[in-house]
């Protein structure tokens, strides 16, 4: 039996006019199948949480399309978080009637951090997930302190912020934010690996669980996130979309190398 | 007919859709002479200890209690559960059924708090033959999402650790409570919500 919680494994949708897509590093969007299908098959291959992201809500100025969010959310029996485009605390309502267990902020909390405390005050912390988008500052990855020079990005990596992805994810945590979820635009889609170095900054920075995304290639990527990024879970899209991984055979790995994880599952 | 007590904290519709999966029929009520009638209960409960005191409020704590000594079978989920215990450090002016000894705390642990991910539970001697757990192996994975544990009594069924070891699944008679929320825990959750009902529908065939 263990003696903490295990490190997560979280299926991520990125959804666009209700269909999954999958782009690099934001862009270059090719088709990956439909929601509910393919939430339905990573949640019975072991995933242990999935996420719907409606990547274009924000910048095409929409509300997130519930009826994507319903019919998905029917067959998954394992935590199902859905993000983009929720800009009040009505959003966030619709789309826990609509079955999302946890809601992804990120734009309209950068717009109005009040909204992370509204809507925890109202669903509870364990609801509410502060999303980063966060990219290193060109020629200052480290500064002198020794601490990672990060801005955080709004509308799906489209406009800076100013804001240092550190300290704002302090700030999310103290407004009430239960996780953050920290994507790194300069790995996002490369599959060449998490940002581990940012990820092992934010995690150190708060006391709510941090998830890692961006750049998951291998196996052997979600090892390094979880060791040297100190990550809590670790999300993914396109390698559990195209078949590339095995949910189960990943998580076998992670055992092998001592990391927990839910398994059997 | 399963009726879910809804104290505006949070969010009912995974556990009502969880039990449409298992082909049970829910209703949605805060009405206390709904409560006291109904044929089975179900409280899930997320969010801060507090809120429970508007189920005090608005008669349904009474409600409850009346339909638990009349035999009513009766589940409690997350803070559900810790309502049945004495109280909780979270709100110490708010009074729980105290249905079992104690009082929820904090984690004391260096670990994260919340508790948040999955977890293993493992049964007590006293929950060798749980009606809860029938079917479900010893270290099965189940998902908790919290920043307060309930501590080991008697009534506890199931214990968990975080660092700490607290209960994760208590019954006594027609009383069960799971720390976890089995509607989000996968096969292992629906087998467990099966039990109740299993329960339930054996109960109210006698």
């Amino acid at each position: 039996m263990s003696i903490g919680i295990t490190k997560r494994i979280i299926a991520c949708l990125d959804v666009t006019k209700g269909r999954v897509v999958k782009g690099v590093q934001f862009v270059d969007l090719i088709d990956a199948g439909d929601p509910a299908e393919l939430a339905h098959l990573h949640a019975t291959s072991g995933a242990d949480e999935i996420v719907l992201l409606d990547i274009t809500a924000t910048s095409d100025a929409r509300p997130i399309l519930i009826d994507v969010v319903r019919r998905t959310a029917r067959q998954i029996f394992v935590p199902f978080t859905v993000g983009g485009g929720v800009r009040s605390l009505d959003d966030a309502s619709a789309l826990f009637d609509a079955g999302a267990d946890k809601i992804s902020i990120n734009s309209a909390a950068i717009k109005n951090p009040g909204l992370i405390t509204e809507i925890a005050e109202r669903f509870g912390s364990q609801a509410v997930i502060v999303a980063i988008d966060a990219k290193r500052k060109t020629g200052a990855a480290v500064s002198a302190e020794g601490t990672i020079q990060a801005e955080a990005y709004l509308a799906g990596g489209r406009i800076a912020t100013g804001l240092d992805a550190v300290e704002w994810a302090r700030e999310a945590e103290s407004r009430g934010a239960g996780e953050i979820l920290l994507t790194s635009m300069d790995c996002d889609g490369t599959r060449a690996g998490f940002d581990c170095p940012l990820t092992a900054a934010v995690a150190k920075a708060v006391n709510i669980p941090v998830i890692a995304s961006g750049g998951a290639g291998s196996g052997n990527h979600f090892v390094d996130v979880f060791k040297a990024g100190c990550a809590d879970a670790a999300l993914a899209a396109s390698i559990f979309h195209f078949g590339i991984h095995d949910v189960r055979e990943l998580k076998s790995q992670l055992q092998r190398e001592g990391i927990p994880v839910r398994l059997p599952c | 007919m399963i009726t879910l007590i809804d104290y505006k904290a949070g969010n009912l519709t995974s556990v009502r859709k969880a039990f449409t999966h298992l082909g049970q029929e829910s209703v949605i009520t805060d009405d206390p002479e709904v409560v006291r009638n109904a044929k089975v209960l179900v409280l899930p409960g997320v969010g801060h200890f507090c809120t429970t005191e508007r189920l005090a409020a608005s008669g349904v704590r009474d409600a409850v209690l009346d339909a638990i000594s009349r035999g009513t079978p009766f589940l409690g989920i997350c803070v559900g559960m810790q309502w049945q215990y004495a109280g909780s450090t979270e709100a110490p002016e708010t009074k729980g059924l105290g249905l079992f000894e104690g009082s929820c705390e904090r984690f004391q642990t260096k670990l994260k708090v919340p508790h948040v991910g999955w977890n293993q539970i493992q049964r007590t001697v006293e929950g060798q033959n749980s009606r809860l757990l029938e079917g479900v192996p010893d270290e099965s994975f189940v998902y908790f999402t919290h920043s307060y544990r309930a501590p080991v009594v008697a009534g506890v069924c199931a214990v968990t650790v975080y660092d700490e070891i607290f209960a994760s699944c208590v019954e006594r008679d027609n009383v069960f409570g799971v720390q976890f929320h089995p509607e989000k825990s996968g096969d292992t959750g629906l087998r467990i919500l099966k039990n109740f009902c299993n329960y339930a529908a054996e109960r109210s065939a006698r």
